[in-house]
């Protein structure tokens, strides 16, 4: 058998996050090229400043400036960056506890070569240019015993965007795979549960009946009858029709499950439950694995389905 | 308090890469038919269902939703889940049998983590503020904690190499197992790093994979089940979760899950180690002695189903009771970056 359809998929979402008064003091002196701790519990200065104490969890609140240079207490070495890491050459990564603090914080360090790194290697921060207020506000790590360059001013900071891009590989299951294939022919392929006989469209990986395999394939024709339906009047992003029209559940003959799809040709008054549409398809240079190969459903001018037909099917 | 045992147990081959879906149906279809039908009961015998699984390793939103076409739930039931390892999914389903108003539970767990850069994905569970915008990787993090225990004496490059040759043995009677093999430590300290000091054996491999286990309480686990693997102790822990405040080469929370569950005596522990200095590390939180047969399966290092591989540590220090080749086990699993958070089943055998 050969492998099942699969594509790339990309995930991104710009995360917008509220700092509050700790991470808002620390990452606004990060854009004046200052660092702060916060004094814990037991004395000790954590950097990065920490809302509350890790062992006591009491609410934490004298803020301690800190250097920007600071000894390597710990690190690993990266041979091969990978994508949104501080540097695109080989590097170490090392917590690194700065001058007049107690613990360590994590960043890169630019050294070129993993002999130049050591545990007890004395390192400044390079800080950016253009500075947000963001960890990243911190460029990486050198190696160093000078001081860095010196605080400037700079207005603060509440809010911080920490994009998130992962890359995936979606694979369809076995039986959706059939399913997409057909679609490039203009076929419309369910899968019936052994069991329970329901017939799937779009299939699923298992019958959510019954939880096993949908193995009999079946194909059904491009007409049915609309379940349910809504008129859409509300305008929203990324809109490809102007409102007003109708979003309807179609469930094809031979289908026990109806799916979404869009109904033209008809007024939205005239629509109602039961009426027969048919599929129009998009002209056959445009099909590919997927349902957009349908451009749209239209009343196909058969007398409405009686009821009972398809009230199993709401 | 009711009595608890783990009675059924049943997980899919350790594969690097499965054709299937990121929603886990196709690796947990098998496998449900496989423990309830080896228990001898069906879907409508399970009282409560939970499971263990992220949507960030699955590349999409609500996948465990999508994951319960597996179970065929109907009529409609009773289930949950947790964005962990599913051993944390047994750990909700023990305390719900302890409650008393279920007497079975199925839980399960399943990732695929071929389908996104394992690495990378492994930054979402950290810091979102300050330490995900840096995109650390999992290997190199576990680098920094893996030197810093070297010098400080408590282990070394070649005990790391014994730790992965050990696991490749040990998993040539581990038919499920990804990698397996009589590996020599210096053959593999001949290889290079990928984040010094950790060279790739040192890392638990990518797997897809799934694993389950039912649970039952009191007379149920007795029919069911021959020699049920009763738990005696089930506790979990976390550490703080800034990683540059706490002891690296330790682990306060192993240390007190281990303590609370009561650990001392076990003749058998499957440890959830996905690097060689952790499962090192663990043994020494855990006060695991020479005289303990650690990971008899050939642990994660041989096959690491994420958010099953915990689970499954779980159900295979249980097959060593059912079997009746142990008395005492112990199955923990680990959550978080660098050993954050850690959690140990200890289970017995009775007469």
């Amino acid at each position: 058998m050969t492998r099942p359809l699969s594509a790339p998929l990309d995930v991104g979402f710009d995360y917008t996050r509220s700092l509050g008064p700790t991470l808002g003091r620390f990452l606004s002196d990060l854009r004046r090229r200052r660092v702060t701790g916060i004094r814990g519990s037991d004395g000790r200065v954590h950097v990065p400043p920490l809302e509350y104490d890790p062992v006591t969890a009491e609410r934490l609140h004298e803020f301690v400036d800190v250097t920007a240079t600071g000894v390597v207490r710990g690190w690993s070495w990266i041979p091969e960056p990978l994508e949104g890491q501080p540097l695109d050459r080989p590097f170490a990564w090392a917590l690194i506890q700065l001058d007049g603090a107690d613990t360590s914080l994590l960043h890169a360090v630019d050294a070129g070569s993993p002999d130049r790194m050591a545990t007890g290697t004395r390192v400044r921060a390079r800080w950016r240019n253009e500075r947000v207020g963001a960890i990243t506000d911190i460029e990486c790590f050198e190696i160093s015993d000078e001081p860095a360059d010196p605080p400037t001013e700079a207005d603060d900071v509440t809010m911080v965007t920490t994009p998130v891009n992962l890359h995936y590989t979606h694979s369809a299951s076995p039986t959706e795979d059939p399913f997409l294939r057909g679609l490039m022919e203009g076929r419309l392929i369910a899968q019936r549960c052994p069991v329970c006989e329901k017939v799937y469209f779009p299939p699923r990986p298992a019958c959510p009946v019954d939880g096993v395999p949908t193995t009999d394939q079946i194909e059904l024709s491009d007409h049915g009858t609309i379940t349910t339906y809504c008129v859409v009047n509300v305008p929203f992003l990324g809109q490809r029709i102007p409102p007003p029209y109708v979003s309807a559940y179609v469930l094809l003959d031979g289908a026990d499950i109806p799916f979404l799809h869009l109904l033209l040709g008809v007024a939205p008054e005239d629509v109602r439950m039961g009426m027969r549409v048919e599929a129009v398809w998009k002209p056959r240079e445009e099909w590919g694995p997927t349902m957009q190969n349908i451009d749209h459903f239209k009343p196909s001018g058969e007398p409405d389905a009686p009821f009972d037909s398809y009230s199993q099917h709401l | 308090m009711r009595d608890i045992a783990v009675v059924g147990f049943a997980q899919t081959p350790c594969v690097r890469e499965t054709d299937g879906t990121t929603n886990g149906v196709e690796m947990l279809v098998p496998i449900f038919h496989e423990v309830l039908g080896g228990l001898g009961i069906t879907k409508t015998d399970i009282g409560f269902w939970c499971s263990g699984s992220s949507d960030y390793l699955a590349g999409r939103a609500f996948s465990f939703v999508s994951a319960v076409d597996a179970i065929g739930a109907f009529p409609p039931i009773t289930e949950s889940h947790v964005e962990m390892d599913a051993a944390w999914a047994l750990y909700e389903a023990w305390v719900k049998l302890l409650c008393g108003e279920i007497d079975t539970a199925l839980v399960y767990g399943f990732g695929k983590s071929s389908a996104g850069q394992l690495r990378r994905v492994m930054a979402m569970q950290l810091d979102p503020y300050l330490v995900t915008p840096l995109w650390p990787d999992s290997l190199g993090l576990a680098g920094i904690q893996a030197r810093m225990g070297i010098e400080n004496g408590l282990w070394d490059e070649r005990a790391m190499a014994s730790v992965a040759a050990q696991s490749r043995s040990a998993a040539l009677s581990n038919p499920l197992a990804q990698l397996s093999g009589e590996v020599d430590a210096d053959e593999l300290l001949a290889l290079p790093y990928v984040a010094d000091p950790l060279r790739r054996h040192d890392c638990a491999p990518i797997t897809d994979g799934a694993a389950t286990i039912v649970l039952a309480a009191g007379d149920k686990a007795r029919e069911l089940c021959e020699r049920p693997a009763w738990i005696t102790g089930f506790e979990h822990r976390t550490d703080s979760p800034s990683f540059g405040t706490r002891d690296l080469t330790t682990s306060p929370s192993a240390v007190a899950a281990g303590k609370a569950a009561g650990a001392g005596g076990v003749q058998v522990a499957e440890l959830h180690a996905p690097f060689t200095h952790q499962e090192i590390l663990l043994r020494q939180a855990l006060g695991l002695g020479d005289e303990v047969t650690v990971n008899p399966s050939g642990g994660v290092l041989a096959g690491n189903p994420m958010f099953a591989a915990g689970l499954a540590r779980i159900g295979e220090a249980a097959r060593r009771i059912h079997d009746g080749t142990a008395q005492k086990v112990l199955g923990h699993a680990t959550s978080g970056p660098l050993l954050q958070q850690n959690l140990v089943c200890v289970m017995e055998g009775r007469e």
